[in-house]
C-alpha cells in the first residue's frame, strides 16, 4: 500500500507547470489536492512516472464574481473553501449545496475543485454540477489556451477532454436566471461513500408558474455524469405539478440513465431510486424557484 | 522508472511547532514519515486510501489525511499530530481529558484521528448538537465503541472547552 517510485516537481508559477507538463507529456501527471490520485497510487492502479504537484501554485485559488456575474474559481481551490464562501452561496447555490456531499470533511480540505472535474470519476458530485450549470472550462497549455463546455468535457470513464500538456486552471459559473430554483440528492450506504445515485435539478419558471425550462444530470448511472434532456423537455412548458415530476421521473430513469449493477445495488435499484430521487429533487427545485419568483 | 533510479527531496516542516529537515523519497506519504522519519507513532494507519480518518492530522490547522498526502507536501507547512495536543506529557488537552471521563475509547486504534478532527470542528462550532457532531464524525470508523461514547465524549469537551475548565 504504498506509491510506486516516481519523479516529483513542485514548480512555483503555472508557466514553470505548463512547461513540465509539454516536456514530459503522458508521462506527468498533475497532482492537485490528491485524494483520488494518491489512494490510486497507494493500490498502485495508478504509477505516474512523474508527478507535477500543483499545490504551490497559490495564484490558482480564488473565488470572485466578474462585472458579468459569473462567478469564477480557481482550480486549485479546495472544495471546503466552496463550503465556505458567501460569494458561493449566493451565486452558485447548487454548487454551494452539493458540496457537503463531498466525501468527508477532511477529505475536503485538501480536494480541488479542479482535481475533482479532471478526475470525472462518474460517481462525484462536481461533475454532475457542472453539467447542470453549464460551466466553462480553461485548459491551459504552455502558450496557448482554449475553454470548454462542461457538456464537451467529460468524454468517458475518467476521461476529460483534457490533453495530456493542458491543465485545467479556471472554472467560470455563469449566472443563474431568474426565477430558478436548484437541488440535488444522493444515496449512499454511509455518508462520505461514493453515492449509488444521485441527482441535480435546475428548475425556471415563467412569471405564470409554468416551466420555462428544466436540467436534471444524475451520477453513478452511466460512465460520465449524465443528463436526461428528454425528461427535462416533458417538463418545459407546463405547469410544474406532482404528475409531470412522475412523468420526468419515469423518463429518466427508464429511457435516459444508463446504470450497472454492482456490490452494493442492482440496475433495477439504481433505476428505482433515480425514479424517487428525481420526483424529490424537482419538488424542492420548484419550489425555489416559486420562491424566488416572489 | 528503475528501483536503482531514487530521486532524493529535502522536505522542511514544522511539526509540533518544531522543526524538522529530512531527506526522503517523494513517495514517502506524510503518514509513514510522521511515524519513521519523526517516531511520532500517535498518528495511525488504518486503510491507506482515505477512509478510516485513523491517520488524520492538522496540516495547516486543518484536519487532513496524512495517507493522502506526500511527506514532501508538508514543505513550509504546519502539522499537528495528537501528541502536540497536551502541554506536556503528564498532562491532557481537555479533549483527552473528556474522552478519558467518558470513556470514549476502547482500542484506541482510531482515537488520535478523532481527537484531531473533532478539535478544530469544536473551535469552530463551540457548542454542537449531538447530531453535528455524529456528522462530523462521519468520516473516522471506530469498530470498538458504537460511537455513543465517543459522542458522550465529545459533548463533554465541548462543555469543558467553553467553560476555559480543563478538568471539566
Amino acid at each position: 500500500m504504498k506509491p510506486a517510485p516516481f519523479d516529483y516537481v513542485a514548480p512555483g508559477s503555472l508557466e514553470e507547470t505548463l512547461a513540465a507538463l509539454a516536456e514530459h507529456g503522458d508521462d506527468a501527471k498533475i497532482l492537485a489536492g490528491g485524494q483520488s490520485l494518491v489512494p490510486m497510487m497507494n493500490f498502485r492502479l495508478a504509477q505516474p512516472a512523474m508527478l507535477v504537484d500543483c499545490n504551490r501554485l497559490r495564484d490558482l485559488e480564488f473565488i470572485r464574481v466578474a462585472p458579468t456575474g459569473e462567478l469564477r474559481i480557481g482550480a486549485m481551490t479546495r472544495q471546503r473553501q466552496l463550503e465556505r464562501d458567501p460569494l458561493v452561496a449566493r451565486h452558485a447555490p447548487l454548487l454551494h449545496g452539493t458540496v457537503p456531499y463531498v466525501a468527508h470533511p477532511q477529505i475536503r480540505n485538501r480536494g480541488t475543485v479542479g482535481g475533482s472535474l479532471a478526475h470525472a470519476d462518474p460517481a462525484s458530485e462536481l461533475p454532475v454540477v457542472a453539467l447542470t450549470r453549464d460551466f466553462k472550462l480553461r485548459l491551459q497549455r504552455s502558450g496557448s489556451e482554449r475553454w470548454v463546455a462542461a457538456k464537451d468535457f467529460f468524454v468517458g470513464l475518467l476521461e476529460t477532454a483534457l490533453e495530456p500538456e493542458e491543465m485545467l486552471t479556471e472554472i467560470v459559473i455563469p449566472p443563474l436566471p431568474s426565477r430558478t430554483g436548484w437541488a440535488f440528492t444522493e444515496s449512499a450506504r454511509r455518508h462520505g461513500d461514493y453515492a449509488q445515485v444521485g441527482v441535480a435539478a435546475l428548475v425556471t419558471i415563467d412569471s405564470h408558474g409554468d416551466c420555462q425550462g428544466a436540467k436534471l444530470v444524475y451520477l453513478s448511472v452511466g460512465e460520465t455524469p449524465m443528463a436526461a434532456p428528454r425528461a427535462a423537455e416533458l417538463l418545459t412548458g407546463s405547469p410544474l405539478t406532482e404528475e409531470s415530476f412522475a412523468a420526468a421521473a419515469e423518463m429518466a430513469s427508464t429511457q435516459e440513465i444508463d446504470p450497472s449493477a454492482d456490490i452494493h445495488a442492482t440496475e433495477d435499484y439504481k433505476r428505482h431510486l433515480a425514479r424517487v430521487f428525481t420526483v424529490r429533487v424537482l419538488r424542492e427545485a420548484a419550489g425555489r424557484a416559486a420562491a424566488a419568483g416572489e | 522508472m528503475s528501483e536503482s533510479h531514487k530521486q532524493v527531496v529535502t522536505v522542511v516542516t514544522t511539526v509540533n511547532g518544531e522543526r524538522f529537515e529530512r531527506d526522503v523519497e517523494p513517495r514517502l506519504l506524510l503518514s509513514d514519515f510522521l511515524r519513521h522519519e519523526l517516531g511520532l507513532t500517535g498518528t495511525h494507519v488504518g486503510c491507506e486510501h482515505g477512509v478510516c480518518g485513523a491517520c488524520t492530522v492538522l496540516f495547516d490547522g486543518e484536519p487532513v489525511r496524512s495517507c493522502l498526502t506526500l511527506a514532501v507536501q508538508a514543505q513550509d507547512h504546519e502539522i499537528g499530530t495528537v501528541e502536540g495536543l497536551a502541554s506536556g506529557p503528564e498532562d491532557l488537552h481537555p479533549i483527552q481529558q473528556a474522552f478519558w471521563d467518558a470513556h470514549g475509547l476502547q482500542c484506541g486504534f482510531c482515537t488520535g484521528g478523532i481527537l484531531l478532527t473533532m478539535l478544530p470542528f469544536l473551535e469552530k462550532n463551540p457548542n454542537p448538537t449531538e447530531q453535528e457532531i455524529r456528522h462530523a464524525l462521519s468520516g473516522n470508523l471506530c469498530r470498538c465503541t458504537g460511537y455513543q461514547h465517543i459522542v458522550d465524549a465529545v459533548l463533554r469537551a465541548a462543555a469543558m472547552m467553553r467553560s476555559g475548565d480543563g478538568n471539566g
